[in-house]
């Protein structure tokens, strides 16, 4: 397996930039992503005035205040540590978008540049930085995992979690139909054409709970919140109390599968 | 079960009434099954064409900078097309809208006294409505593709820039030709579908005055115009009628015979898993003297509409390295789900939404934009390396941002723009730009969760609505020390 970039040595600290959806949202799987990396020996910075990467802004057209808001981050990160990121399309955005976005702002291009060659997401730093190979504690189970667009077509770190997972020994991961089609949300496409990201969604939760797996693990929060939205909607519909597909960021799945 | 239909109109409004259109094939299961089968048949043959992820990225590349050589010295290859072609003795014309290219095409018509046009499977002559202006000029103009031959029976427009029926089931195409070919009667045997409407077009190629066909790569150095097809029927509608006439947009020029071997095999591949198409077709003059066939003469028309926009920028310029060959439609997630038609452009799915603001402009366009997750499967299909996502991205700028700008990079630039929408960016850049007062409202957040309302716009359509947890993860990180 190709890792994203040339692993540096193995670091004694990282930076952890949570994301605005993982801090408001899903702070349990930025807890446990923290924990777990803090259980192969490395220490976690979590710079406080941390914010959001401004991708929302930036894909719907608005590069000014996408600028603005990724310009802040720009400073939080002054050693030369690694900055692991909990999602692969924010990642993204901070790897791929934020050189571009300060094209004709040399200072902070530079900034930019800097910082862009030090972000991880999360499981290719588990895999092709810290080579962690999960011991499973487990009981058996089936799982399926949900890659986001920007791990697997930006970020190229659509392996690692599959690998994660394969390491696990009582884990078997399911395999889903279309298994690489995007969920539907995409940021504000979901509210922008309601209609088409609903019918995207609806085939994909289709798709995950026909493989039978007890939950879908995702390594992107975006996804999450629209795949189990919709998944919850559903059981609503349906008038189900239990929920017919849970989920989970895969640092929560992992963290519980490794623990004794 | 009827797909959607666009009406006629030489002016396009995609974005009136677009979620609308999309709500009908998306509330449609059988559409959206047969679609969903199409697009997963398309591909699964483009892959097997591909089995070395390296070296399809080697010819991908290669496929870009061929384009991207070839656009760098556009205006002078377009001199330099013209004057090979003339001395070829083919006769050269130049449209800058549809409407200009329209009345050159009749006017050769009329030079003719044809009644009869038998068209070869061509997209730029959809792109100006060409079927529409002949029939109002009392020229018959018959599509000779059998996939344009459906569409135009059914009385619609392709909804694929390929496979134009693929639409349609062939119960449907059936019933179609029992009910409008004279003496047919009803069967839905393919073959049988197939020879019917191969012997109706044979008489036609017969009858007809004029040929028209589009391009697929107009070649400088040797005034050569290829012609990529299937069926054989674009090698008769250039060779039978006594004159052809080409038509296609100026951005389909290569310098080198040498380029195009390369852009062939990519298209191929990545528009219908084939190794080489059935037919390539080469024109490079009319007949000649002693010669026993072939058209007494030949024009090119090219067309610009829009074209020149986006040439004369940088990034919207990668536009103009498309080679057509629908990929990106094939794996995109939003056509599968829409099918062609609703995006009511002549070109659909990503390449339409990227390409169709700067021939209708942003007004009509701007809806199209939006109608995107971004995932990124166009981009990495593309055989000429596109970046369709990007484009996206910089349409919604183009689209959203506030009117006018001194020089806007094109027309209807600032046409989406909201004034409400523009403050709530701002407002939003002014509090995640802060971390005092991103502290402040997600506090806040998370404390009113209990008063999140029920019903979150679009959003929970279908979906429950979002609530922010109870702790935020730097509450969380702090309680734990
Ligand atoms: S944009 Fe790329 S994938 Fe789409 S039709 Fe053009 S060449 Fe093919």
């Amino acid at each position: 397996m190709k890792p994203a970039q040339s692993p540096p040595a193995r670091p004694s600290d990282v930076y952890f930039f949570a994301t605005c959806v993982v801090d408001q949202f899903f702070p349990g799987a930025g807890m446990d992503a923290i924990t777990l990396l803090e259980s192969q020996g490395i220490r976690v910075h979590f710079p406080e005035e941390q914010t959001c990467c401004g991708q929302p802004a930036y894909t719907s057209g608005f590069p000014d205040e996408a600028r603005k808001v990724a310009a802040h981050q720009l400073t939080l990160f002054p050693n030369e540590w690694p900055v692991v990121v909990p999602s692969g399309s924010c990642a993204g955005m901070m790897k791929h978008h934020y050189p571009t976005l300060f094209a004709a702002d040399p200072i902070r291009k530079a900034q930019a540049e800097k910082l862009s060659a030090r972000i991880y997401e999360f499981t290719d730093f588990l895999v092709n930085v810290l080579g962690w190979h999960p011991e499973d504690h487990g009981d058996a189970c089936t799982v399926v995992l949900h890659t986001s667009c920007s791990a697997r077509r930006e970020m190229g770190v659509h392996l690692t979690g599959r690998k994660l997972l394969g390491d696990l020994h009582k884990v078997t991961v399911a395999q889903q139909d279309h298994e690489s089609e995007c969920c539907g949300f995409g940021g504000t496409f979901s509210v922008k054409q309601p209609e088409i990201s609903g019918a995207m969604v609806e085939d994909k939760v289709k798709a995950l709970k026909a493989t039978g797996a007890e939950r879908v693990v995702s390594a992107d929060c975006g996804c999450l919140m629209n795949i189990l939205g919709h998944a919850a909607w559903k059981d609503r519909q349906e008038g189900r109390a239990k929920p017919s597909l849970p989920g989970e960021h895969i640092a929560s799945f992992l963290l519980r599968r490794t623990s004794k | 079960m009827n797909a959607p239909q666009t009406p006629h109109t030489l002016h396009f409004m995609p974005s009136a009434g677009f979620r609308a259109r999309a709500k009908d094939v998306v509330d449609n299961p059988f559409l959206r099954q047969s679609f969903r089968g199409a697009m997963d048949f398309l591909m699964s043959k483009r892959a097997a064409q591909f089995p070395d992820a390296e070296e399809l990225e080697s010819l991908r590349t290669l496929g870009e900078s061929i384009r991207q050589y070839n656009l760098a010295r556009l205006p002078d290859l377009l001199e330099r097309l013209e004057a090979r072609l003339t001395a070829n003795g083919i006769q050269v014309h130049w449209a800058e809208t549809p409407d200009e290219a329209n009345e050159i095409i009749l006017g050769i018509c009329r030079r003719h006294e044809a009644k009869l046009m038998v068209k070869g499977k061509s997209m730029v002559s959809e792109e100006i409505e060409l079927n529409h202006a002949a029939e109002a000029a009392g020229i018959g103009a018959l599509e000779s593709d059998m996939g344009e031959y459906i569409v135009q029976l059914a009385d619609e427009k392709p909804s694929h820039i390929i496979m134009p029926a693929i639409h349609k089931t062939k119960e449907q195409i059936a019933k179609l030709f029992a009910e409008n070919v004279p003496g047919v009667d009803y069967t839905d045997n393919v073959d049988a579908l197939i020879q019917i409407g191969r012997r109706v077009l044979r008489e036609k190629f017969q009858e007809a005055d004029i040929g028209l066909s589009g391009v697929n790569f107009a070649v400088a150095e040797t005034g050569t115009l290829c012609l990529v097809e299937n069926e054989g029927n674009g090698r008769m509608c250039t060779t039978a009628p006594p004159v052809h006439i080409a038509i296609t947009g100026i951005e389909k020029i290569v310098e080198k015979l040498e380029h195009v071997p390369p852009l062939l095999s990519l298209l191929t591949r990545s528009a219908t898993g084939q190794n080489i198409s059935t037919y390539f077709n080469m024109i490079s003059s009319p007949r000649k003297p002693g010669e026993k066939d072939g058209p007494s003469e030949v024009h090119l028309v090219l067309l610009d509409n829009g074209r020149s926009q986006a040439y004369a920028d940088e990034q919207l310029r990668k536009t103009l390295q498309c080679i057509r060959c629908g990929a990106c439609m094939n794996h995109c997630p939003v056509y599968t789900r829409i099918g062609g038609h609703a995006y009511g452009t002549t070109y659909p799915g990503p390449i339409g939404k990227i390409i169709s603001p700067h021939m209708l402009g942003l007004e009509a366009t701007k809806g199209l934009v939006t109608a995107s997750s971004l995932c990124g499967a166009c981009g990495e299909v593309c055989p000429v390396k596109i970046p369709i996502p990007e484009l996206l991205i910089r349409l919604r700028e183009e689209a959203f941002s506030a009117p006018p700008r001194a020089n806007p990079a094109m027309r209807g630039q600032g046409a989406g723009y909201s004034g409400l929408i523009s403050a709530v960016w701002r407002g939003w850049a002014a509090v995640y730009r802060s971390p005092s007062l991103y502290r402040v409202a997600t506090w806040m957040g998370s404390r009113l969760r209990g008063l999140v309302p029920s019903r979150q716009g679009a959003w929970t359509s279908v979906r429950v609505p979002l609530k922010p947890a109870p702790k935020r993860l730097r509450d969380m990180l702090k309680e734990r020390g």
